[in-house]
């Protein structure tokens, strides 16, 4: 425990000296990210004993304020979540400190590494907070941290906007967990998560967990804040923001889970509902995306929406009492949740290269990087694979895992979870067929083909600093899709602690989770062994012939252009007009009329259907009311002063009648 | 059962290409054409694999891995796919999903090839594909659920086994429905009609067909035989269904099951000679049309 509160005060060390030394971008550099990763690395020794089945370390200090200790510890829960974000943010500072310094016109990257540091620090004690004044505090400081980071660009007003929208949905969020954590917490002072006995009222606190915890994760409707936050900030920051930060509210919910006593079943449907409606929303407004950074993000929404999925069937299996379909649900969820911290990390900070090295996100002024860029390139690919869930990569682990619960859910034929397993198939299989739509044309018009515009001509592949991490990551996503029955073997502990079931019932789920990746893997290895031989086969039959290169077959046109390749969005047009009726794309066109047309042009923009339809009106609606009273507001002090006396008079008066 | 389920391997690596020969001496019969030979395409690869290889300069390495990767996924799906009643090489709960995602995957590396040339029409078979394999894959993962519901079993295997006549009788009214959902299905991954029109590859028509315009030698070979394997495996899933010889005896239930296959291939022949290719807008509809039968056979399983 020691050793962990260590790495937290090696982060804030850093990032203040980081922040102190802003005259010298070198010297602010270096310890801003030699901050992030030796407190990264003191953090993964700490937590490596507890995530390998040792038991939970906890400390606990008194603290002079009310309802407050300063209780932290550390469980396989913890420890689970901790790892992706320690990971994630010693590779995502190595590349952030290139990334960061590249740009000569940018303001002092001080600034920066002060909040990035105070971030990965913030989210470490969120993740082993006890006590709810501790662990709001901690959440407040990891909010406004990000909100400072996604502010960097803050010249942009689209950033300010970004800014402000974030900062609202990130407090109205916070302040039902207020009350969660009130109501959660009656009678227990100071308000220890230990203390809090939570069976009265659960439905309750867990609409409220699902509100609070929801809008930090982003389930849809929650989630109107996410696609603008996210292209906004640095790309490094993206990915700890969608890759790590966002899991926080999936740690919240699930831990509140844990607190509850046996779920409602109507949990569980909830759960699934959300998880149908974000995976399929979020993966029908990314593929209506024109921006790079704009379509990742609706991915964290669709990846977020998968995990509810997970957590659905989860919480169904804990309330039937069916432990298999417990254990495989969680598993599936959080094993999810490393993926996608690893995958979307990966695809972040890929995009920030391209966009570092084309000046734009714009994915129809791309094309062709794959050449000038192929380290950045081929890392990509293997995100897209990954995030599509298709096998060998680790996407696919997990997405099965959750195949696997509803599987069962399915053939127990039990009326409370029927009808969600069905759901859940169908919206995983109609969220992959949509993600691999959406990742063939991510990379498909970045990489592949030719340059569309001179944004990508001129682009050059960055330094190793920021090439290495996304290796790292490239890897992880190779290793755990083939070394998948270790890593489902090892979810053990951590899903004793969130099925809350007893350990050897656990294990031999787990063990016959494990015994079909096994087979998963022979399936894998199997796929590249015979890639290669086919490979081996083309090359020897290709050895003594004449291979020739030609152009493109053009179908006899004569002067093909690149411009007249697919873009994105006639790549996904096809799919976007028959979601019309969700996504209610605007298009302003105008038609090139006449035998020798001078202009035509076509806009197409996908507005956020949460965001114009729902909270435009209800943001609106209060505005205008509250604009009714600003009569009150003119800037004369001394009526000012007259307001506070009267309401101390009728203050008074209600005390003393 | 060991041995069967290898034999069984074999038969598909060695008789996919026999399933295409066959739509296409159907359809030559129907049009009152002699046709080419049953084993044309059998011909053709052999034919493209002593060949050359022509790449276009704007294509990668993405390009040339997208045969290979592509190739090299149906061919462990065949591992997966039980026929005739008999079990897999690769059985295992839920398998059904690394099935669907495997095809997902050569799906994949081939819209990636067809992108990487740079070539419109290219591009633009690749996101008619894209598209109408995205609302595919829940009618074939949910019709599949059903078979799994009403026999009880997760895994593609015991699932096909367990469809005797006497799953038919008790449920005929939910098995109707699936067998359309999954036929639908079939046509629309492998390139048929009334979905696209695997004769053509001109632009206004075509889906598959074209993304693999710029292939050629070896690489056209790699991936002929895989749509072929594909038609295979796919046709093995309905015809497990619509098929339910279920004896007992390897032979027999295996006979039976390439019985089927055949009849399989001339059913698509003359649905490709007496339907027109639907329009590309009128295309979701029917796919979604097999989703919804998908449900309501899992539906009607569940009473």
């Amino acid at each position: 425990m020691r050793l962990l509160l260590l790495a937290v005060g090696v982060q804030l060390l850093g990032g203040v000296g980081a922040g102190i030394s802003r005259r010298s971008r070198q010297w602010s550099t270096t310890l801003g990210v030699g901050g992030a990763v030796l407190g990264a690395l003191l953090g993964l020794v700490a937590t490596a004993g507890v995530l390998l089945g040792a038991p939970p370390q906890a400390l606990w200090l008194r603290w002079d304020v009310p309802f407050a200790a300063f209780a932290v510890e550390v469980d396989a829960l913890s420890a689970f979540f901790l790892l992706p974000v320690l990971g994630l943010s010693a590779l995502t500072a190595v590349y952030g400190g290139e990334y960061l310094l590249a740009d000569e016109e940018r303001r002092s990257p001080g600034a920066s590494w002060f909040f990035f540091n105070l971030l990965i620090a913030s989210i470490v004690l969120v993740l082993v907070a006890r006590n709810a004044v501790l662990f709001l505090v901690a959440w407040e400081v990891m909010a406004l941290a990000s909100f400072f980071l996604v502010t960097a660009d803050d010249e942009d007003a689209a950033v300010r906007e970004a800014g402000w929208t974030y900062l609202v949905a990130t407090h109205l969020g916070t302040a039902c967990l207020l009350v969660m954590f009130v109501v959660l917490g009656r009678g227990a002072d100071p308000l220890d998560f230990d203390r809090f006995s939570g069976a009265s009222n659960a439905g309750l606190v867990f609409l409220l967990a699902v509100v609070g915890f929801g809008t930090k994760a982003g389930f849809v409707p929650f989630h109107v804040w996410l696609p603008e936050a996210h292209p906004a900030a640095p790309s490094h920051v993206s990915a700890v923001m969608s890759g790590v930060m966002i899991k926080t509210g999936i740690y919240g919910l699930v831990r509140v889970l844990t607190m509850l006593g046996p779920p409602a079943p109507w949990w569980g449907w909830t759960l699934c509902g959300i998880g149908m409606v974000s995976g399929v929303g979020g993966v029908l407004f990314a593929l209506a995306q024109h921006d790079l950074k704009r379509l990742l993000a609706y991915h964290s929404v669709e990846n977020i929406g998968i995990i509810a999925l997970g957590l659905g069937l989860g919480v169904l299996g804990r309330s039937i009492g069916a432990p298999a379909l417990a254990v495989l649900g969680f598993g599936g969820a959080l094993l999810h949740v490393v993926n996608h911290a690893i995958f979307k990390g990966l695809l972040f900070l890929g995009a920030g290269a391209v966009a570092q090295a084309t000046g734009t996100r714009d994915l129809d002024h791309l094309g062709g990087l794959l050449g000038r860029m192929p380290g950045t390139g081929l890392a990509f690919l293997v995100g897209a694979i990954a995030i599509s869930g298709l096998p060998p990569l680790n996407g696919f682990v997990s997405e099965l895992l959750i195949y696997l619960g509803a599987y069962h859910a399915l053939v127990a034929r039990s009326a409370t979870t029927t009808l969600p397993a069905l759901g859940v198939i169908g919206a995983l299989a109609l969220i992959g067929g949509l993600a691999a739509a959406c990742f063939t044309k991510a990379f498909g018009v970045v990489f592949l083909g030719t340059a569309r515009s001179s944004h990508a001509t001129h682009a050059s592949e960055p330094g190793p600093a920021m090439r290495w991490p996304m290796y790292g990551l490239a890897a992880a996503c190779v290793l755990i899709g083939l070394l998948a029955p270790l890593v489902v073997r090892s979810l053990a502990p951590v899903l004793v602690v969130v099925t809350q079931l007893p350990s050897d019932v656990v294990r031999a789920d787990v063990a016959s989770a494990t015994a079909v990746f096994a087979r998963v893997t022979i399936a894998a290895i199997g796929l590249l062994a015979i890639a290669a031989a086919l490979a081996a086969v083309r090359r020897t039959l290709l050895t003594s012939r004449d291979v020739r290169e030609a152009g493109t077959w053009d179908c006899g046109y004569a002067a093909p252009t690149a411009r007249m390749q697919y873009t994105a969005s006639s790549f996904a047009q096809p799919l976007t007009r028959l979601f019309d009726g969700v996504l209610h794309t605007e298009r302003r066109l105008v038609a090139p009329h006449g035998f020798f047309p001078r202009e035509a042009a076509l806009v197409t923009e996908t507005l956020d259907v949460a965001r114009e339809r729902l909270y435009a009106p209800v943001f609106g609606g209060i505005g205008r009311v509250l604009g009714s009273l600003r009569w009150l507001q003119h800037g004369r002090v001394h009526l000012y002063v007259l307001y506070v006396a009267a309401t101390l008079l009728v203050l008074l008066l209600w005390k003393l009648g | 059962m060991a041995i069967a389920s290898v034999v069984h391997v074999l038969l598909a690596l060695v008789c996919a290409p026999l399933m295409p020969g066959i739509v296409i001496r159907t359809k030559a019969l129907v049009a009152g054409r002699i046709g080419p030979p049953l084993l044309q395409p059998y011909f053709d690869v052999l034919k493209l694999l002593r060949k050359s290889a022509v790449y276009s300069r704007t294509t990668s390495g993405v390009f040339r891995a997208g045969p290979v990767v592509g190739l090299a996924a149906l061919l462990i799906a065949t591992l997966l796919v039980p026929f005739g009643g008999s079990a897999a090489v690769l059985a295992f709960p839920a398998d059904v999903v690394l099935f669907a995602y495997l095809l997902g995957l050569a799906r994949f590396v081939t819209v990636l090839a067809a992108l990487d040339t740079g070539s419109s029409f290219e591009g633009m078979g690749a996101s008619r594909e894209v598209t109408f394999s995205a609302l595919a894959e829940p009618a074939l993962l949910l019709g599949l659920a059903a078979i799994a519901c009403h026999t009880s079993s997760l895994s593609l295997s015991p699932m096909y086994a367990g469809l005797g006549p006497a799953a038919w009788t008790q449920a005929a009214a939910a098995f109707a429905p699936l067998a359309g959902a999954l036929l639908v299905v079939f046509l629309a991954e492998n390139a048929r009609m009334p979905v696209d029109d695997p004769t053509t590859h001109l632009e206004l028509t075509m889906i598959h067909e074209v993304m693999v315009l710029d292939h050629s030698g070896p690489d056209l070979a790699f991936i002929e035989y895989g749509s072929a394997l594909q038609l295979w495996l796919l046709g093995a899933l309905v015809v497990g269904l619509v098929v339910p010889v279920r004896t007992g005896s390897v032979w027999i239930d295996g006979a039976a099951a390439m019985a089927g296959m055949v009849a399989l291939a001339i059913v698509t022949g003359l649905i490709e000679s007496s339907m027109a290719r639907l329009r590309l807008l009128r295309v979701p509809q029917l796919l979604i049309g097999a989703s919804v039968l998908s449900t309501v056979a899992l539906v009607l399983m569940l009473r």
